[in-house]
């Protein structure tokens, strides 16, 4: 989830209390197990954990030993485990056998289980199967959102992708429900709700369902988030706006997260950055003076900005010369050790960028934007596709090659059949046999699919349709055609103009459109659509849009609590799972815009 | 008469006032609400001794459980009156005003409205076997032992909505294959994939494999859950079944094919798949397959050559270049840097050789010539970089050739610092007169720069170029005998 709002617009809500709410609910699970305890953390749990406690905090409730939950033996001497989990079978299996080990060995220990953000049933049933349950009690963290940054604020659910959009899944709407639940409680209620996508339509259902009960609690109070904006993150193909996601990063922080993976909003610059022999976690956030600024800029532009910094900094330095033992004294005081925080950024933020270059370098980053461009365009598909090819051939990376065949295959609305089998079989030669699977996975998620394979489906769909009734084929013929997922890029990029027509140079100092976080070749269709509905404070006359994006829009005024002109105090876009990063600047420059023009 | 009395006698009266409507919905609700709330936590001080004649009086006013009764009930739903559906509920609304504690768990509302309420409800086996009032009523006949249970005595939309919201419910009670279809259609109504998933595994419990199956070939999102669910718990026999009941044979070969990941001793996992060739894949699949057998067959026999080479310490590219791996399971590509490493030299008859590699596998050219290329410059073995792109004609004349381009080649070799004699010679193949002064001036190979200008005739140029070469040098020399070369016909 993203929260939009910049220098004009409104103050975003305090979403600090999210992180205290998070703690204090953490602090008390802990307490529910009283004395000293070891406490296993799974592995994807860290990160966001390290956002809300520390070490210190941890141990002040009794927390002796720290373990990752990996296949590995326990060996403790503690009588308490605490396991602070995701909710996944497999998990409840390792539990099961410790629980279990312990008891063939006449071990008896407490032990307790906090799912993060909620528990599921089928865990449950697990524990159960293995014999231990009632030897291990099961708490619920609820735990949904995490703010990341004054105006970002993210669910973390990596999974939920994979589960909902190739599995079909429906076991995090729940816990988006639930968020918002939560936003709703916080914050007061929302201003008004737009959204698009079945699983979108799904969330905000049971959100309301979920809420019927507690309805008069919001009652009354002034919305501190104007509008929400609710989007299954598959908008082209199915859903979702994959070509976003698939484009390369040009913007530093898109970069950085690249090049070294930003996680929970921080991440590892490692020696080559630091130019020391340790390495740094440094968050990354809107106190980052120095990231703040060139976060959302285009890369091009960050070199500039930097060594006009450093100048600055030098300068500043520069003037405790012929400084009298008073100012000398003053400046010591008042300005080095705001100087010296500055200089250490400086000098990480110019590592990290050395370090992009030389990857990207590498990478022939250049070649690959011209024919992401090109794909972008539907210009020059073979020279692009052999490209890819010989990105292949040489092994340069197992994701970018998968990704530039996933951009090929939404662009083109699929592959030409004899160029899908040459580039999987060079792929799967290339990078391994077993990737047959995720050719597979891929297929069947409609990002990287073959061209006409309408009439196989057909047929099938027919089959199937008459062993129901009507309502049902209709159903049916729903998820078939969700299956085909015909890609309607070129239709929607047209129709909302998602390719700027650019004459001449696109001036990336001062972007005119939000195209220029992909060096303008393209505007993201999520921010593009958001912007739309809020200009027109609806759907209306983006019916044609809304029907290459498979319908399933929906937009209300639940409380009606907003008085229409009033400007709503500030926006909510989310997207489900963590958001990937190119995404968050978009939200920033639309914020801008957004702010500038309902303030006037 | 006191103060209190008066008070609860006007109490009383004001709600007579409020009966029991059908146009008002939001009251109607809410009303219906509060007394089943009040109606559930009654039951847990009323003995049920108390209620017998309460409870177990059907709509008809006979008392439920006797035969009577039972026997009518069953000839009313086989033959389904519609009439005596209608009037038996009027009957039971007005009772129901009377004796609040008759109002099932199936709340009132699903009484009325249950179609409207239960979108999903309408698949065809639902329309074969309902028969209508069955349904929607059929507490009202359960035998009196039942109604102890009545903590798990909620509807299924009831079910669903608090487990929706963590709550332990009982699923026992859902017995008849209608119960469980219903239960299960409201969890996909409401959204909650949580939920969906504890109805399917209650359901697989409880019900016979192939009934299940048919059920779910008709409600697709709780397929899907199921078969996650599967996968998830590593029930392969049973997803298998269910893949195979549905006839989505690519997936059954897939999914038995994913098994090998988690073999982990090599013999087994190359026996292992070599009982997935005949699986039922697509054709192109299949020869994937195949190649993934063959491949890891070969890795076993080069894996077990070559640690006994490298232990014996005689071969000497061992020695030199000790192994930083195995090559047990890696990708083809990997294998043929491997083997054009290790084993370049070696003839097409054994499995190392990489024109063995590049038969079996039919490894295009261009992929070839990449792989051998880089494992060959890594060893710095001009004379086979050479040799890979030497062509002979008919006559015996040699020429230069590549599937990929020159340019290529030459960051290929640049990346292993090749010197710059080699490096000129590629060069100078790059066809881009562009890209070819580029890759000249950025690896300073003089001669080609200098070649170039002189043939783009381009005397500005050569003549900026002549500080960047040493001074004295032969390049200089050659830059100035170009220039005072009277019959080239500059063009600036």
């Amino acid at each position: 989830m993203a929260f939009a709002g910049r220098r004009d617009v409104p103050e975003p809500p305090d979403f600090g209390i999210l992180k205290r709410l998070a703690r204090d609910q953490l602090i008390y699970l802990l307490e529910q197990l009283p004395g000293k305890k070891d406490l296993f953390i799974e592995a994807d749990l860290m990160s966001p954990l390290d956002r809300i406690a520390n070490v210190s905090i941890l141990k002040q409730h009794e927390v002796d030993k720290l373990y990752k939950v990996e296949s590995r033996p326990v060996i403790s001497a503690s009588d308490q485990f605490c396991f602070l989990v995701r909710p996944r079978i497999k998990t409840m299996r390792y539990i099961a056998d410790i629980v279990n080990a312990d008891k063939m060995s006449g071990r008896s220990r407490k032990y307790k289980i906090i799912f993060s953000p909620q528990k599921f049933y089928a865990c449950e049933m697990v524990l159960e199967e293995e014999g231990v349950f009632g030897d291990v009690t099961c708490d619920e963290w609820s735990f949904y959102l995490l703010p990341l940054d004054e105006d970002i604020i993210s669910m973390e659910l990596p999974e939920f992708f994979r589960d909902y959009f190739l599995e079909g899944d429906h076991r995090w709407i729940n816990s988006v429900a639930r968020a918002l639940q939560l936003l709703n409680s916080l914050y007061g209620p929302f201003g008004k709700a737009y959204g698009i996508g079945r699983c979108a339509k799904m969330s905000y259902e049971l959100w309301r369902d979920l809420e019927e009960e507690s309805e008069a609690d919001g009652q009354g109070r002034k919305p501190e988030i104007g509008n929400v904006f609710l989007m299954d993150r598959v908008a082209l193909v199915a859903d979702t706006d994959y070509v976003t996601a698939l484009c390369s990063q040009v913007v530093y922080e898109g970069l950085v997260d690249d090049t070294f993976r930003i996680k929970c909003g921080s991440v590892d610059f490692g020696p080559d950055v630091t130019s020391s022999d340790k390495s740094i976690k440094v968050l990354l956030n809107a106190q980052d003076k120095v990231f703040s600024q060139i976060r959302n800029e285009h890369f091009s532009s960050v070199f500039g900005f930097l060594s006009q910094k450093s100048r600055n900094l030098q300068a500043q330095y520069d003037r405790r010369r012929g400084m009298d033992i008073k100012q000398m004294k003053n400046f010591v005081s008042q300005e080095l050790k705001g100087l010296k925080q500055e200089h250490r950024l400086l000098s990480l933020h110019i590592g990290a960028c050395e370090s992009i270059m030389k990857k990207k370098t590498k990478q022939d980053f250049q070649e690959m934007i011209k024919a992401e461009h090109s794909l972008l365009e539907g210009f020059d598909i073979r020279e692009s596709t052999s490209f890819i090819e010989e990105h292949i051939d040489r092994q340069v990376s197992p994701i970018e090659s998968l990704r530039l065949m996933c951009l090929l295959s939404i662009t083109e609305n699929g592959l030409i059949p004899k160029d899908y089998r040459s580039l999987k079989t060079q792929y799967l030669q290339s990078y391994g046999p077993e990737h047959l699977l995720t050719f597979h996975n891929l297929k069947r998620i409609g990002l990287l699919t073959e061209q006409s394979a309408g009439e196989t489906l057909t047929a099938v769909e027919s089959k199937v349709s008459k062993l129901v009734t009507d309502r049902a084929a209709g159903k049916i013929t729903d998820a078939f055609n969700s299956l085909a997922r015909k890609s309607n890029f070129r239709a929607i990029s047209k129709k909302l103009g998602l390719i700027p027509r650019v004459d001449g140079e696109y001036d990336l100092k001062m972007p005119r459109d939000m195209a220029y976080v992909f060096s303008g070749a393209y505007v993201p269709l999520s921010c593009k659509i958001i912007e739309q509905v809020l200009e027109r404070r609806g759907w209306l006359g983006l019916e044609e849009v809304v029907r290459l994006l498979n319908g399933n829009e929906f937009s209300t005024a639940p409380w009606r609590t907003t008085p229409p002109g009033i400007p709503s105090a500030s926006s909510l876009p989310s997207s489900w799972g963590a958001a990937p990063s190119q995404k968050l600047p978009l939200f920033g420059f639309w914020g801008r815009r957004e702010g500038a023009s309902s303030s006037s | 008469m006191s103060r209190a009395r008066a008070d609860e006698e006007e109490y009383w009266h004001s709600s007579k006032f409020r009966a029991f409507t059908f146009d008002d919905e939001d009251d109607e609700l809410s009303q219906l609400k509060e007394s089943k709330r009040a109606v559930n936590s009654l039951r847990d001080i009323v003995d049920d001794d108390d209620d017998d004649d309460l409870e177990r009086v059907s709509w008809s006013g006979e008392p439920v459980g006797s035969i009577s009764w039972s026997i009518k009930e069953t000839a009313s739903s086989s033959t389904s009156s519609l009439e005596g559906r209608d009037s038996s509920l009027q009957k039971g609304s007005s009772s129901y005003a009377a004796f609040p504690k008759q109002v099932s768990s199936y709340s009132l509302s699903s009484l009325f409205k249950g179609r409207n309420k239960l979108p999903s409800f309408q698949s065809l086996s639902d329309a074969l076997s309902d028969t209508g009032v069955k349904n929607y009523t059929p507490e009202l006949r359960r035998p009196k032992a039942e109604y102890k249970d009545y903590s798990s005595d909620w509807s299924p939309k009831d079910t669903v909505r608090r487990m929706q919201r963590g709550k332990v419910c009982s699923l026992e009670r859902f017995r008849s294959l209608q119960d469980k279809l219903v239960l299960l259609d409201e969890a996909v109504a409401g959204h909650d994939g949580n939920v969906i998933t504890a109805v399917l595994i209650f359901l697989k419990r409880t019900l016979r494999r192939e009934i299940l199956f048919r059920e779910l070939e008709v409600r697709q999102v709780a397929l899907c859950h199921l078969i996650h669910f599967l996968k998830e718990s590593g029930e392969q026999k049973f997803l298998l079944d269910l893949l195979r009941f549905l006839d989505r044979t690519e997936e059954v070969a897939l999914s038995q094919y994913r098994e090998h990941l988690s073999i982990q001793d090599v013999e087994k996992r190359r026996e292992f798949l070599k009982g997935c060739i005949g699986l039922p894949f697509s054709a192109e699949d299949t020869s994937h397959i195949q190649d993934h057998y063959t491949l890891l067959e070969r890795q076993i026999i080069i894996e077990a050559n070559d640690r006994h080479l490298e232990t014996a310490g005689q071969s000497e590219i061992f020695r030199k270049y000790p192994r930083k791996a195995s090559i047990l399971n890696m990708p083809l590509v990997t294998t043929l840097f491997y083997s054009c490493f290790y084993h370049y030299t070696e003839a097409e008859g054994t499995f190392s050789s990489p024109t063995n590699l590049k038969k079996t596998f039919k490894i295009p050219d261009k992929q070839y010539v990449l792989t051998a290329l880089a494992a060959r410059a890594k060893l710095r073995a001009w004379d086979d970089v050479d040799a890979l792109f030497t062509t002979k004609n008919w006559l015996g004349y040699t020429k230069k050739k590549a599937p990929i381009g020159f340019h290529r080649v030459v960051e290929i070799l640049q990346r292993n610092n090749a010197p710059v004699q080699v490096l000129q010679e590629y060069v100078r193949l790059v066809e881009d007169v562009e890209t070819r002064l580029n890759l000249a001036t950025k690896y300073k190979c003089h001669d080609v720069v200098i070649e170039t200008y002189r043939d783009l005739k381009d005397r500005i140029q050569l003549t900026a170029y002549k500080c960047k070469v040493e001074r004295g040098s032969a390049e200089e020399d050659k830059i100035n005998s170009i220039l005072n070369n009277m019959q080239i016909r500059w063009k600036n």
